[in-house]
């Protein structure tokens, strides 16, 4: 960080840069420069900064294709993730993987990929060797909604509950996949039964508000020390911009507008800057700076991006495993 | 006449004709009635044959193949959907253990009608887990027919003919395919599933290729043909079964081989075609017959590594040249070689292309 932020602010601050990081790289994306899909998390900052803000350096987590706010929130170099959107050498990838490809294992963010539930299982295997090897890391496998359907979840769910592993999985549920609402997929239960039917401890809350989801997470995390059994939460939230790309998608009407409208009252930034403006816990001049560094940071970061060069061709043979022919 | 139409408006019309014409058939898949409607392969289908039989699905690739293996084996005719053939390696389970096996371990007892229509992405760094072109992983697996239809009039005539064949079929789509046009016959027609068709007669070079490959060999052999080059492009259409025989008989008259594919070289289905020519046709190849392939790596995301990645016309120019003993310096190989360099962005489908897919 490169102000000196007072640590109950530090949460909004790293709020408040995933959004300003995001909005950039959707106003930036129409130069044809970023090309890959990007999943933006704009609207959902909460859950990721919430979650992380309990998790230690040495605890482990994966994402998935939605992943630029998991992995900043994780404490992910921003130069490298811009660096890697643009398909650069400097990428965390070296330009291989895109937006959908992050890995920055300096914070044990361990990566995340496009295939729905494929980290999943990865998770029990981090898991397992903590525990195996007696040590306190924790990890946290973060999915969306449209994961709960997939069926190595219900398999993980088994797994962890039978090897009590020390693992968390987040469904930071947007009530969407793709286009496609909750309701159109899965029968009107609760997804916690089925964690607790398995049995996890489970918490939910209001993926918006940031303390909440900040409590409701150090909560896992001390069950977790306190007996070892795996836990589930799932966090109430919605994404603000099409699926994949930098744009709204409202006149496609695949989302009733009052609830669109509804949810952006609910912004995650928003509400929490209000709350420390009227607590008097940040004033006025000092949101405004904090604006201005992370401003300035993401023009360095895209400076970074733009100045690497793009990967040279014959390193696309590195690390086949196999010779290449 | 009426005018030009898309593959995507192919793929759509073939559907229509056969869920008009057999209730038994149903399309699920993800995304299927949503407002993009799989690339608008599915457009019009939800209002005209009621949500029943156009359906959504939840992120659950396995257990649907299974259920539509199931309805299938009492007269379903299901046609699934994914928008990238790296989803369906999800249901890799039920393709194989069930679709594929069902029938020939339960004596000629189980059908299993089904098509499960898969599109290869390639392009827009869509990277290494949305980009991958599975034809000769499901090829290897007995009792799957796997057809890859390179032209609007085979989309539709292949995917009726797919529809109503009675075992697994897995058809697949090339995005890179789908805005392409030309004449169709409005009203329904089938084409065989597992007969080559060649494209354009010539003696001097056999050129067959599969899905995508197939547009690049044509633009090819035309740059051939300004030389006075005359290349026999074949499009193989079908991977499963695999027409080795026409590619055969080229060869008899032509003498040399060059097989185009759109995945990895290492045991696909141009080593298959090649292996197959060789025993049959040995005798009759003047020149040692050869791939162009991917290299066996993933799909890379950075535009300058897709490059390296991808087969480039002069890539595939310099390797006919060498098939056919003419050197790339020479005034000839230079010309040819000239005509086929091009400038333009490698990982789009067409030039205005804003992304993403
Ligand atoms: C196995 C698999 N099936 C389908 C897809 C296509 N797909 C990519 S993201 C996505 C939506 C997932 O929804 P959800 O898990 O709720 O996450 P969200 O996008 O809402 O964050 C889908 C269907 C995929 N990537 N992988
Ligand atoms: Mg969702």
């Amino acid at each position: 960080m490169p102000i000196q932020i007072p640590e109950q602010v530090k949460p909004y601050y790293e709020m408040l840069r995933i959004r300003l990081v995001e909005e950039a790289l959707a106003e930036r994306y129409s130069e044809q420069e970023m090309r890959c899909p990007m999943h933006l998390c704009i609207g959902q900052e909460a859950v990721p900064v919430g979650v992380c803000s309990a998790l230690k350096t040495s605890d482990m987590v994966f994402g998935n294709h939605r992943s630029h706010g998991y992995y900043l929130a994780k404490g992910g170099d921003l130069n490298k993730m811009t660096a890697e959107i643009y398909g650069k050498v400097d990428g965390c990838c070296g330009g291989r993987g895109g937006s959908m490809h992050l890995i920055d294992l300096d914070v044990n963010f361990m990566g995340c990929t496009p295939i729905v539930a494929g980290t999943v299982p990865l998770g029990l295997g981090t898991g397992l060797a903590s525990k195996l090897r007696g040590n306190d890391q924790i990890t946290v496998v973060f999915f969306g909604d449209g994961c709960f359907e997939e069926g190595v979840v219900h398999e993980s769910f088994n797994y962890a509950a039978l090897m009590e592993l020390p693992v968390i999985f987040v469904c930071e549920n947007n009530e969407y996949s793709v286009y496609t609402n909750l309701e159109s997929r899965q029968p009107d239960r609760p997804m916690n039964k089925i964690a607790e039917a398995h049995g996890w401890d489970v918490g939910s809350g209001n993926g918006n508000d940031l303390n909440q989801v900040a409590k409701i997470t150090q909560q896992a995390v001390s069950r977790i020390k306190a007996h070892g059994r795996p836990q589930f939460l799932e966090f109430d939230t919605y994404r603000w911009l099409e699926h994949c790309g930098p744009n709204e998608d409202d006149h496609l009407d695949y989302r009733p507008a009052d609830q669109v409208a509804s949810w952006k009252k609910k912004c995650p930034v928003l509400q929490m800057q209000t709350q420390l403006l009227s607590e008097k816990s940040i004033s006025q001049e000092e949101l405004d700076s904090y604006r201005q560094s992370i401003l300035e940071e993401i023009e360095l970061s895209f400076n970074f991006a733009k100045a690497s060069p793009f990967p040279s061709p014959e390193s696309l043979y590195q690390f086949s495993n196999t010779n290449p022919s | 006449m009426r005018p030009d139409i898309t593959y995507t408006e192919a793929v759509r019309e073939a559907l229509d004709f056969c869920l008009s014409d057999d209730e038994n058939v149903f399309v699920v898949g993800e995304g299927v009635p949503d407002p993009k409607r799989i690339f608008n392969t599915t457009a019009g289908l939800l209002e005209k044959y009621g949500p029943q039989r156009i359906m959504d699905m939840p992120l659950s690739e396995n257990a649907l193949t299974g259920m539509c293996i199931g309805s299938g084996l009492v007269g379903m005719r299901p046609v699934m959907i994914h928008q990238r053939t790296d989803f369906a390696y999800l249901a890799f389970d039920q393709i194989i253990n069930n679709a594929a096996k069902w029938n020939f371990m339960f004596n000629g007892q189980g059908q299993v009608p089904m098509v499960i229509r898969m599109m290869i992405g390639r392009g827009w760094g869509q990277g290494p887990q949305h980009s991958s072109s599975p034809q000769a992983l499901f090829s290897h697996i007995p009792g799957l027919k796997v057809v890859m239809p390179s032209r609007p009039y085979d989309a539709k005539g292949m995917l009726i003919q797919a529809i109503e064949d009675n075992g697994p079929v897995i058809f697949l789509e090339h995005r890179w395919l789908h805005h392409m046009k030309e004449a169709v016959p409005e009203e329904p027609f089938r084409e065989p599933l597992g007969k080559a068709r060649i494209v354009r007669s010539g003696n001097s070079l056999t050129l067959a290729a599969f899905s995508y490959s197939v547009i690049e060999a044509t633009k090819i052999a035309d740059a051939f043909k300004k030389h006075g080059i005359e290349i026999e492009t074949i499009d193989m259409r079908s991977a499963s079964p695999m027409d080795h025989q026409t590619v055969a008989a080229s060869v008899r008259k032509t003498g040399r081989l060059l097989v185009l594919d759109t995945s990895w070289i290492t045991c696909g289905v141009a080593a298959e075609l090649v292996a197959r020519v060789s025993e049959e046709a040995f005798k009759e190849l003047k020149a040692p017959p050869a791939r162009v392939a991917l290299p066996d790596l993933h799909a890379p995301t950075s535009p300058t590594l897709s490059k390296e990645f991808y087969p480039t016309p002069q890539g595939i120019g310099e390797k006919i040249l060498k098939t056919l003993s003419i050197e790339t310096s020479s005034d000839k190989g230079s010309l040819i070689l000239n005509d086929l360099t091009t400038d333009e962005p490698l990982d789009v489908p067409f030039l205005d292309f804003k992304g993403p897919f």
